[in-house]
C-alpha cells in the first residue's frame, strides 16, 4: 500500500512538473509576460522596470527555475486590484467554492444513485425512459443556459429563491459557510442543484451500466442461488461493485466541477474563486489569474491523486495486490 | 413412472418447457423435459454446450435470466409444485432446499467483499443468527470442505485463493444449510485436472454423508463415469437418452450418445481414428419438429422427420426411432 | 454456462439509412440541424438587418419587447437587444458564427486527432506510448480549465476560440481513431496488404481509415454537440468571441444583465436555439451510435 502512493505520488509530481513547464511557457512564450505582469497604464519606462524585475533579460532555464522557486514559495505575485498576496485572496474565497462543489456533490449522489438504480433495474420500462433522457440533456445542455432559466423561474418569475450571494453564513474554525444557516441554504440550493447537473447525470450513467452489468455477473445469481434477500443484494452486493468506478469517476470530475464553478458562480454571483477569476479577466488582473489557473492546475492533480488512492481502499483487488491464483 | 424407487423423489421434472420470449418472436430453450432425482442421488446431466443443461438448473430455481421463462409444465419438490412459486417463495427455497454451484470459480463469488461475509449472508437469508454465530458456523463449513486456515480465509476476498479454493468455498456455501438438493453446473470444468479430481470427490463424499440429490451438469462424461449414478443425454433442448450410467456408457441406444462416447479418447481405442460427430447441433431458434439429431446422424430416414415419442423400458428410455439397443415403443 | 443468443440483427450498410429514419425523434433532430445549417448558410439574406452594420442599428430602438416596430416602421418580430439590435438578426447570424466555430474546430480536430491517433495505433512501440500518454494527460483535465487558460493567454477572437476548442477536442478523436484502428489494422485485409507491399500511406487511408469512418462520425457529431456548447459557455463568460461577433452564448450574456427587469426575450430567445441545435446534435450522435453501431 505505501509503494503504491509512493509511485502514485511520484507520477503526481512528474504531471505538476509537466504543467508547470506548459504553463510557464504558456505565459512567457505564448503571451509576453510583461503584459501579463504589467497594469494596462504602465508605460515604456515601467515596461523596462518589470523586464528586469522579471529577470527577462537571463536565459529561459533560469527564468523557469525564478519561477518554480517563487511557486514553491507560494508567492504567486499580488494582485493589481486587491494590493494583497494572490494566493491570499483564494484561500479567502476558496471555501465558497468547495461548500458549492461538494454540495453538487452531495446532490448528485442522492439524486443520481436512485435514478441510476431504477433506469438499471428496468432498463426499457418508460420510466428509465424518462430518466435516460435526462439524463442526455443534464450532460448536453450548457449549465449557464439551466441556471439561467432557474433565475427566470425561480427567482423573477415566483420569487421563490434569491440568485445573488451567499445569504448569512456562520463561521466554522475560521471559515465562513453557508449550509449551517437557512437563509444560507436558501441561497445554496439552486446554484448547487445547477452545478450537480453535470455529475448527477454522470452518475446515472455509471449506476445504470454498472447496475446492467453486475445484476448479470454469476457472482450475483450465485448470491439468489442463495437465498440472500433482494435488498441485500442490491444493497450491498450490487451496489459495492458499482460504487468503485462511481467513486473513481466522481473523484477526478470534482476537479471538473471546481473548473466548472466558474460559470455557476458567475451566474450566481457566489463569492467564490470562479467568480474572483472572471472579475480577474474582467479588469486584466493578470497575477491573480496566473494564479488562480496554476492553483488549480495543483489541485487537479492532487484531486486525481487522491481518487487513485480511494479507489484503491474500496477495491480489495487493487489494495492488496497480486493475485493468488 | 419409470425409473428410480416408490418412494416421493426429491425433484420430479414434467414436461417441463422453457423459452426465451423475444419480442422478435420465441425461442425454445427446453422441450418435454421429464426426469426425476431421488434422495442421495447423483445424477449426471449430459450435453454439449447450448444444449439447455445450465437452463435446466436456472428453471428449477427460478433463476433465468429474462426473457427466459418456464412456459409449461411442472416441478415438484417432494411432490410439491414449485413450478409459479412468486420469487419471494422461491428464494426461502433457494439455498434452503435447493443450491447451485457454478462453472467458473473466479466469477461466482463476489470480488469486493470478504469470504466471510458472503458466507454469512448466505447463512442469515434462512437463519436468524448472530455475527459470531455465523462465523463459528463459517468456519466450520470451510474446514469441512478441506481449506486450511480456515480462520484467515474468512477475512479474504476472493482473489486471494486460488480458482480450486474458491470452488471449495462455493461447494462450503451450497451446503450451508444441508439442501435436499444441489444442482451443479460443470463446477469444475474451469479447474486443472487433479483440482477437478478432488472436487469430484469432496462433493461425492458430501453428498454421500447427508443423502443430498445432486444434479451434476457436465459436457464430460469421464467425469459423470466417475460420479454418478444415472445418466440424462441433452441434445438441443430436449433429452434424448436417460439411464443408469452402466447402461448407458456400456450400451448406448441413441446414435448421439454413441457419437459422444466414441469422441472421448480411451485406452481402449488407442491408435485408433478417433470418432467425431459431423456438423453441429442446430442453432435453438431452428431446431426441426422431428429428431433435432437427425441431420448429423447416419442411421437417419423419414420416418426422423416425424416428431419423436420417448421409448421406455424400466430405466431405460431413448428419444430415437432407429435406437442402437431396441427399447419398445 | 449455455446461454441463448438473440436473434442475430442484420446491419448491411444500404440497412444503415432506412434504420435511421426508423426513429421519429432521430428524423426532427436531422430536419431541425439541416434547418440551422441552411439559416447560417443563407444568413445574409434571411437576416432583415445586419448586425455588424452599427449604421442600421438605432439606439432608439434598444429593449423593445417581440413584436415591436422601429421608429422607421419596419417590424422587430422578436424584439431588440440592449444596444437596439433587432434580435431575430442577431439570433440568425449567431447561429452561423456557433455552427461556424463548432464545425470548424471540429474538423480541424478530427483531422488533427485521427493523423496521431492512425499514427500511434500504426506504428505503436514508442511513439504510441508517448502520444498516448500526451492523449490521458490532455483528457485528465477538464476542457473548461483547458480552453480557460488558453483563452487567458490568447485573448479573444474568432481563431483563438477555434484553436482553444481544436486542442481541447483533439485528444479525444486521437484516442477513439487509435482503439478503432488498432482492432482494423490486427484484421486480416491489412495483413493481407501489407503482403502484396503496399505502402504505408495506401494501407492506413486506404484501408484502415475507411474502415474507422462510422466511429469517427459518431465521436465527431457528439463533439461537434459538445463544441458548440462550449463555445457558448466561454463566451457567456466573456472569454471567446469579441462583443462585434455575438455568437449565440454572448448575446444570452447580454440579456442576462436584463433578466431580473423582466427582457426575458434577449436571453431566453437565443438559448432555445442554442437548446435546439445542442439537444438535435446529441439526438443524431446517439441515433448514429446506435444505427451504425461502433465500439465505442
Amino acid at each position: 500500500m505505501t509503494e503504491f502512493i509512493v509511485k502514485r505520488l511520484l507520477q503526481a509530481m512528474l504531471v505538476l512538473a509537466v504543467m508547470t513547464v506548459l504553463v510557464f511557457f504558456g505565459v512567457n512564450v505564448v503571451g509576453n509576460p510583461v503584459y501579463i505582469f504589467a497594469s494596462s497604464e504602465c508605460d515604456q519606462p515601467c515596461l523596462d522596470a518589470i523586464m528586469r524585475d522579471l529577470g527577462l533579460d537571463r536565459p529561459i532555464w533560469e527564468q523557469y527555475w525564478v519561477f518554480i522557486g517563487n511557486l514553491l514559495e507560494g508567492d504567486l505575485g499580488n494582485s493589481f486590484t486587491h494590493g494583497v498576496p494572490a494566493m491570499s485572496l483564494i484561500w479567502e474565497r476558496l471555501p465558497a467554492t468547495l461548500e458549492l462543489a461538494f454540495t453538487a456533490l452531495l446532490i448528485a449522489l442522492a439524486v443520481g444513485l436512485p435514478l441510476g438504480v431504477a433506469a438499471g433495474l428496468r432498463p426499457t420500462h418508460w420510466t428509465s425512459r424518462l430518466i435516460m433522457s435526462f439524463s442526455m440533456l443534464a450532460f448536453s445542455v450548457p449549465i449557464f443556459w439551466i441556471g439561467l432559466i432557474m433565475i427566470i423561474v425561480f427567482s423573477v418569475s415566483l420569487g421563490w429563491m434569491p440568485s445573488v450571494g451567499r445569504g448569512d453564513t456562520i463561521e466554522v474554525l475560521g471559515v465562513d459557510l453557508s449550509f449551517l444557516t437557512l437563509d444560507g441554504l436558501h441561497h445554496l440550493a439552486m446554484p448547487a442543484f445547477t452545478l450537480s447537473l453535470i455529475m448527477m447525470a454522470m452518475v446515472i450513467r455509471l449506476t445504470r451500466a454498472g447496475m446492467r452489468e453486475v445484476l448479470f455477473s454469476d457472482y450475483i445469481k450465485f448470491a439468489r442461488a442463495n437465498g440472500v434477500r433482494e435488498g441485500r443484494i442490491l444493497s450491498l452486493h450490487v451496489m459495492r461493485n458499482i460504487l468503485i468506478p462511481i467513486v473513481t469517476v466522481l473523484g477526478m470530475e470534482l476537479g471538473g466541477v471546481i473548473a466548472f464553478a466558474v460559470v455557476v458562480e458567475s451566474i450566481f454571483s457566489w463569492p467564490g474563486v470562479g467568480k474572483m477569476l472572471i472579475d480577474a479577466i474582467a479588469v486584466l488582473d493578470r497575477p491573480l489569474i496566473v494564479a488562480y489557473l496554476i492553483f488549480v492546475v495543483i489541485m487537479f492533480v492532487f484531486l486525481n491523486l487522491i481518487t487513485d488512492i480511494l479507489y484503491s481502499l474500496l477495491d480489495p483487488r487493487v489494495r492488496l495486490g497480486g493475485n493468488a491464483s | 413412472m419409470t425409473g428410480g424407487s416408490d418412494e416421493n423423489p426429491v425433484l420430479e421434472v414434467r414436461d417441463l418447457n422453457t423459452s426465451f420470449l423475444f419480442p422478435a418472436g420465441e425461442i425454445k430453450a427446453l422441450r418435454d423435459v421429464s426426469f426425476e432425482v431421488q434422495r442421495g442421488e447423483i445424477v449426471g446431466l449430459v450435453g454439449e454446450s447450448g444444449s439447455g443443461k445450465s437452463i435446466t438448473g436456472f428453471s428449477i430455481n427460478g433463476l433465468l435470466s429474462p426473457p427466459g421463462q418456464v412456459v409449461s409444465g411442472s416441478i415438484r419438490l417432494h411432490g410439491e409444485d414449485i413450478t409459479g412459486l412468486a420469487q419471494a417463495q422461491m428464494r426461502r427455497l433457494r439455498g434452503a432446499k435447493i443450491a447451485m454451484v457454478f462453472q467458473d470459480p473466479m466469477m461466482t463469488l463476489n470480488p469486493v467483499l470478504r469470504i466471510g461475509l458472503q458466507m454469512g449472508d448466505a447463512l442469515r437469508a434462512h437463519k436468524t443468527l448472530s455475527e459470531r454465530e455465523a462465523r463459528a458456523r463459517s468456519l466450520a463449513a470451510l474446514e469441512e470442505v478441506g481449506i486450511p486456515s480456515a480462520e484467515d480465509r474468512l477475512d479474504a476476498y476472493p482473489h486471494q485463493l486460488s480458482g480450486g479454493m474458491r470452488q471449495r468455498v462455493a461447494v462450503a456455501i451450497a451446503l450451508l444449510h444441508a439442501p435436499d438438493l444441489v444442482i451443479m453446473d460443470e463446477p469444475t470444468t474451469a479447474l486443472d485436472v487433479t483440482i477437478q479430481g478432488q472436487i469430484l470427490a469432496l462433493v461425492q463424499r458430501l453428498c454421500r454423508e447427508r443423502g443430498t440429490a445432486l444434479i451434476w451438469i457436465t459436457h464430460d462424461l469421464a467425469v459423470v463415469a466417475g460420479i454418478a449414478d444415472r445418466i440424462l443425454v441433452m441434445y438441443a433442448g430436449r433429452i434424448v437418452e436417460s439411464g443408469t450410467v452402466d447402461a448407458v456408457l456400456d450400451t448406448p441406444a441413441h446414435p448421439y450418445t454413441r457419437g459422444l462416447i466414441d469422441s472421448v479418447p480411451s485406452r481402449r481405442h488407442r491408435g485408433g481414428r478417433l470418432q467425431q460427430i459431423p456438423g453441429r447441433m442446430p442453432a435453438l431458434a431452428d431446431i426441426p419438429e422431428g429428431c433435432a439429431f437427425q441431420p448429423r446422424c447416419t442411421r437417419a430416414t423419414q420416418a426422423c422427420l416425424a416428431p419423436q415419442e420417448m421409448r421406455r423400458d424400466g430405466g431405460r428410455a431413448v428419444r430415437c426411432c432407429h435406437p442402437l439397443e431396441e427399447l419398445p415403443a | 454456462m449455455s446461454g441463448v443468443a438473440a436473434p442475430a440483427r442484420p446491419a448491411p450498410a444500404r440497412g444503415v439509412w432506412r434504420e435511421f429514419l426508423r426513429s421519429p425523434a432521430a428524423v426532427a433532430a436531422l430536419a431541425t440541424f439541416t434547418a440551422f445549417c441552411l439559416i447560417a448558410i443563407f444568413a445574409p439574406w434571411l437576416a432583415p438587418q445586419n448586425p455588424y452594420d452599427l449604421a442600421q442599428v438605432d439606439i432608439m430602438d434598444s429593449l423593445l419587447p417581440p413584436g415591436s416596430e422601429s421608429w422607421g416602421g419596419d417590424p422587430y418580430l422578436l424584439g431588440t437587444d440592449g444596444q437596439g439590435r433587432d434580435m431575430l438578426s442577431a439570433m440568425i447570424y449567431g447561429i452561423r458564427i456557433s455552427l461556424v466555430v463548432g464545425l470548424a474546430s471540429g474538423i480541424i480536430a478530427l483531422a488533427v486527432g485521427t493523423i496521431v491517433g492512425l499514427v500511434a495505433a500504426y506504428r505503436g512501440g514508442w511513439v504510441d506510448t508517448v502520444l498516448m500518454r500526451i492523449v490521458d494527460l490532455q483528457l485528465s483535465f477538464p476542457t473548461i480549465l483547458v480552453a480557460l487558460i488558453l483563452l487567458v493567454i490568447l485573448g479573444r477572437g474568432v481563431d483563438k476560440i477555434i484553436f482553444a476548442l481544436v486542442v481541447v477536442q483533439w485528444a479525444y478523436f486521437a484516442r477513439t481513431v487509435r482503439s478503432v484502428a488498432l482492432v482494423e489494422s490486427a484484421r486480416e485485409y491489412v495483413d493481407a496488404a501489407r503482403g502484396q507491399k503496399l505502402g504505408h500511406l495506401r494501407i492506413l487511408f486506404g484501408h484502415i481509415l475507411p474502415n474507422c469512418l462510422p466511429t469517427m462520425l459518431v465521436v465527431a457529431t457528439m463533439q461537434m454537440a459538445s463544441a458548440i456548447s462550449l463555445e457558448a459557455t466561454l463566451s457567456f463568460l466573456g472569454l471567446g468571441l469579441p462583443p462585434t461577433r455575438p455568437s449565440l452564448g454572448l448575446l444570452i450574456a447580454n440579456g442576462f444583465d436584463y433578466l431580473q427587469s423582466g427582457r426575458y426575450w434577449i436571453s431566453v430567445l437565443p438559448g432555445l436555439v442554442l437548446l435546439a441545435i445542442i439537444v438535435s446534435a446529441n439526438v443524431l450522435g446517439d441515433r448514429l451510435r446506435d444505427t451504425l453501431n461502433p465500439h465505442l
